[in-house]
């Protein structure tokens, strides 16, 4: 029964799997560009970062054709709009990692020599867990793992408040470094959003699992 | 919202065939409930002890109780076509009888003692008008019913059914011979009679069942599996034999 419809569900079931991987990979590097101030890598985020918005456009394509063509419905449904939903998060989540290495690129080595805005490397390797994690749990279906997502949150939400008062602090000693201070700021409330992208990405597993985003049934 | 027909353990048995087994299910007034399931799975006969059709089928044997307007329906005092003028029937293939569209309408009436042609007439009128039939057959009242296509046909027994002003109306797959225009002209008509009637549907077609049913029954091998809102047991079935069905892994 249904061996089409089933085939060209597992094909939209690939391609969101190598979305999430090429996610994960953007902000895997975005980080290893920020920590060892690595240009080339920096660009090759810059540069990746179309193969992600391509992606999101080859699935979404799969996702409309097979709701023209087969009219699903429940977990069919589930899982064909969870993708289109997911593929949002996951493209801004490249999107982002693309735009902090542009202002890596900007800052040009900079933040090297300049005093060091201590939150920022933690608020990185949160975001960069919590977008493993989201993937992870999204892949396994793992509603638990989601949930812990969802709570380091709590904890980027809280270092960028520190992060920008931080760069207030700093902006009051002197006001040399601008620049600087607002290229950090941005980079700060990207990793921000970025984090907010990894706890939708677990809402919309909950919502394939079990019709509900935060305990509130929508379907 | 309160319930027009209450099903308590009903088994029915043609000769050795368990037909239905121990069924629980209620239906509710002024909405349209739909009954799916493969081939052979007993919805089609469970509607129809909604107004005892099966009472003619041979061999038949029915146990549990059906109460309509909390009244048993099989109780022995019950007459049955005092109980079919309350619970009307569309069937699969439009079936008019060989005469003018106004006889096919008049009959019922007529049978229950209307003679009167003025009321006739109002009859006629006022069921071609709520079956959407009207307009398209105004000036041809009296020509032979057998002239209609498929579409009007089925409407034209969906008019005949409220000229003896049912409660309930049952159809068992009533738009499966039509066209898609046509099957379309029938779901509007259904969605506005449901303010006024109890509509029960048999239906092959899920997403017609989505489209415009209130309720919806799931059915397997005489066992009613799944009953809920339509919303609720298409985006999220209880039982997986539902899902599996609903979704075509199996059928």
């Amino acid at each position: 029964m249904r061996k089409v419809f089933d085939q060209e569900l597992e094909k939209l079931s690939t391609d969101l799997v190598k979305m999430c991987g090429l996610a994960e990979n953007a902000i895997e590097n975005m980080n290893e560009a920020f920590k060892d101030q690595n240009k080339t890598l920096a660009k090759e985020v810059i540069e990746n970062d179309r193969l992600i918005n391509d992606m999101e456009r080859t699935i979404e394509s799969r996702a409309f054709n097979l709701t023209l063509r087969q009219q699903p419905i429940a977990s069919d449904l589930r899982n064909i709009t969870t993708a289109l939903k997911v593929v949002t998060d996951l493209e801004r989540i490249g999107d982002q990692a693309a735009e902090i290495c542009e202002l890596l690129l900007y800052m040009d080595g900079e933040h090297a020599t300049y005093r060091t805005v201590e939150h920022i490397p933690t608020m990185a390797k949160k975001t960069r867990i919590m977008v493993h994690e989201a993937i992870d749990a999204f892949i396994k279906q793992d509603l638990t793992s989601a949930k812990m997502v969802v709570k380091m949150d709590d904890e980027v939400d809280e270092l960028f408040n520190e992060v920008k008062m931080e760069i207030v602090e700093i902006m009051k000693q002197s006001n040399d470094d601008i620049d600087t201070c607002i290229s950090f700021l941005m980079i700060a409330k990207y990793l921000e959003k970025i984090g907010d992208h990894a706890v939708n990405t677990c809402e919309w597993l909950e919502f394939r699992e079990t019709g509900a985003v935060n305990d509130k049934k929508i379907i | 919202m309160s319930n027009k027909i209450e099903t308590t353990n009903l088994d029915l048995y043609y000769g050795e065939k368990h037909a239905l087994k121990a069924v629980n299910l209620n239906i509710v007034e002024h909405a349209i409930t739909a009954f799916i399931g493969p081939s052979g799975c007993g919805k089609s006969t469970y509607l129809k002890t909604l107004n005892r059709m099966n009472d003619y089928v041979d061999g038949v044997k029915i146990t549990g109780q059906i109460l309509l307007d909390g009244e048993d329906i099989y109780d022995a005092k019950v007459d049955t076509t005092v109980l079919r003028k309350k619970v009307g029937m569309v069937f699969q293939q439009p079936n008019p009888f060989p005469m003018s569209i106004y006889d096919n309408i008049a009959y019922g009436p007529r049978i229950h003692g209307i003679k009167n042609k003025k009321k006739l007439d109002e009859i006629v009128e006022t069921s071609l008008k709520n079956a959407a039939l009207f307009d398209e057959v105004a000036d041809r009242l009296h020509t032979s019913a057998l002239g209609l296509s498929g579409g009007q046909q089925q409407r034209l027994c969906i008019a005949r059914c409220l000229a003896v002003e049912p409660d309930v109306i049952l159809l068992d797959e009533p738009t499966s011979a039509l066209d898609p225009i046509s099957t379309l002209k029938i779901e509007e008509l259904l969605m506005e009679l449901k303010d006024r009637y109890t509509i029960s549907i048999v239906t092959h077609n899920m997403q017609q069942a989505s489209r415009i049913a209130d309720y919806t029954a799931f059915f397997l091998v005489g066992e009613m599996v799944e009953y809920g809102k339509t919303e609720d047991l298409f985006s999220f079935p209880k039982d997986k034999r539902t899902e599996d069905y609903i979704t075509g892994r199996f059928g």
